[in-house]
């Protein structure tokens, strides 16, 4: 690869580095920044001298909840999204311009307005409504709760983790629910007709003949919508739910570690969504 | 007052696309267990008139009744009638995520509420009828174009339908394969089977055919029996058509 480079490659490497350097050399000087990089690791694993063990710390609690929240919040918008879809493809009027309504109000707001309005008017009153807190604490505060912990992290806080699932998942439901629409209406409209000229119901029709096939279509972009999704998951640390992004505030907060901890957690989140991104494309390409 | 001996009647049908009168005063009989073959210029109407025939387009005016059931939008009975009325086209159609067993069983199974057991075994009848029962667990796109039109004929008597509707089932397909799917019709119509056929294929016509139409923009211009239609056609229109196809 070094081989095709030409000098005006070269030239271009050359300013880039000097650029980079002389920011390097700003914070350097200017700002006085004294790098602690050395104590990064031990935020990451931690070492408990009086149990004598290795613990995650906060920075791997925080990554641990992120891949959490993603899994489940993908899951959800997975079913709101098809169910969204279908509804967009619908022969009902009504039902057509609720979800194109939905849709459309999720795309032109911004997402960090989204998610305050989710936050507030529907995942609170939920998690009033079932009592969640009450059951959360109740399991917080039994013995064998190995299983809860490792699937919901801690179980104080499992409450704050389900709205941050169910916003995310509204969320990211009006962009699933796109997808899915495109994947229904690539199916040609003969596959429609046949099934219809068997005597299948405009269900069945859709459970049997389009949704398996359509789905198989837009795996591909479903797989990079929920790349986007944890990204976007860093959003809801701003209602407070204990993902990574919240926990790097915290740890910048108490240890003034501000370029270490938030290049860690850039690169954390890297390593996890470009190694999803080449899987996807691997498998992809087996697929073919 | 539906009479026995009719299958499908169509009075005075009227359809629209739009501005396009698709359709313009169309009124035909089709007898129980009678064979016609409709014939014409494309764009004439003769797909949208069978389209008709089993609810997959809807006439604007007029009355149509298939199996003494009578069809318009909306109508309730409109999936019973589909499952008596099997309709073969022209791209096949078949599903491309089920194997050809699977496409045969899933309307027997899901409509019709049969067993697994019992669909399976409709199914490999019906691929004998129609010279496969080999094929039966590839999938639609490793087959060639005429076994899967014949893959699609056998669904369709999957259903155990009463009347067959063939949009041009051999106009997408290349010249070897149309005799065996002509074959496979012509079989069919030995066993009694009311059917409907859109196509070109005047030996199949000359063959199996009790009744002749000729369409020409939307207008049904000429019903009759093969011997006058091929040798003695009442309307010039449909005679200049004749020429046209038969003669090279």
């Amino acid at each position: 690869m070094l081989k095709k480079l030409r000098w005006p490659d070269y030239l271009i490497l050359a300013v880039l580095a000097g650029f980079f350097g002389y920011v390097w050399y700003t914070i350097e000087g200017t700002l006085n920044y004294k790098w602690r990089w050395e104590l990064i690791p031990s935020y990451i694993v931690g070492w408990h001298s009086g149990r004598e063990e290795y613990f995650a710390n906060i920075l791997l609690q925080g990554l641990a909840a992120t891949i959490r929240i993603s899994i489940y919040a993908s899951i959800l918008a997975l079913i709101f999204g098809t169910v969204l879809g279908i509804a967009r493809c619908s022969t009902n009027l009504t039902v057509r311009m609720l979800a194109r309504t939905y849709l459309e109000c999720l795309r032109n707001v911004p997402p960090v307005v989204v998610v305050f309005i989710f936050f507030f008017f529907l995942s609170q009153q939920l998690i009033d409504a079932l009592n969640l807190d009450r059951w959360a604490r109740g399991i917080a505060r039994a013995e064998n709760n190995g299983v809860w912990e490792f699937l919901f992290g801690e179980m104080r806080r499992f409450p704050s983790l389900v709205s941050g699932v169910i916003v995310l998942a509204l969320f990211e439901s009006a962009f699933v629910g796109e997808i899915v629409r495109a994947g229904i209406q690539s199916i040609p409209r003969g596959q429609r007709e046949a099934a219809r000229s068997i005597g299948m119901s405009r269900w069945q029709e859709m459970r049997y003949i389009v949704l398996p096939q359509a789905m198989k279509k837009v795996v591909p972009p479903l797989a990079n919508q929920f790349i986007s999704l944890i990204k976007d998951s860093s959003i809801i640390s701003l209602i407070s739910v204990q993902e990574l992004t919240y926990k790097t505030v915290e740890l910048v907060a108490s240890s003034r570690m501000i370029f270490e901890a938030w290049i860690t957690t850039a690169a954390f989140y890297f390593v996890v969504c470009f190694s999803l991104s080449r899987l996807f494309a691997r498998l992809e390409r087996k697929r073919r | 007052m539906t009479r026995p001996d009719v299958m499908i009647e169509a009075q005075n049908l009227d359809k629209f696309y739009g501005p396009f009168h698709a359709l313009k005063d169309v009124s035909i009989t089709v007898g129980r267990g009678e064979k016609m073959v409709i014939c014409g210029p494309s764009g004439s109407g003769k797909s949208t008139l069978i389209r008709c025939f089993n609810g997959l387009e809807w006439h604007n005016s007029g009355r149509l009744t298939v199996d003494g059931i009578e069809v318009f939008e909306g109508a309730a009975e409109i999936r019973t009638l589909r499952q008596e009325v099997g309709m073969v086209f022209q791209q096949f159609n078949l599903f491309p995520h089920l194997t050809v067993l699977e496409n045969l069983t899933i309307g027997p199974m899901k409509v019709r509420g049969l067993t697994r057991a019992q669909a399976e075994e409709t199914a490999r009848t019906y691929l004998d009828r129609v010279h496969i029962p080999e094929q039966a667990n590839k999938y639609p796109a490793q087959l060639s174009g005429g076994q899967q039109q014949r893959v699609a004929i056998a669904r369709s008597l999957c259903m155990e339908t009463r009347v067959m509707l063939f949009d041009e089932p051999t106009s997408a397909l290349d010249p070897e394969m149309i005799n065996e799917v002509l074959d496979v019709m012509v079989e069919l119509a030995g066993t009694g089977m009311t059917m409907v056929v859109v196509t070109h294929e005047m030996g199949f016509a000359r063959k199996v055919a009790d009744t002749m139409v000729f369409m020409e923009a939307g207008r049904i211009v000429e019903v009759s029996p093969p011997d006058t239609f091929f040798t003695n056609p009442s309307s010039e229109r449909c005679r200049l058509f004749l020429d046209q196809i038969l003669d090279h």
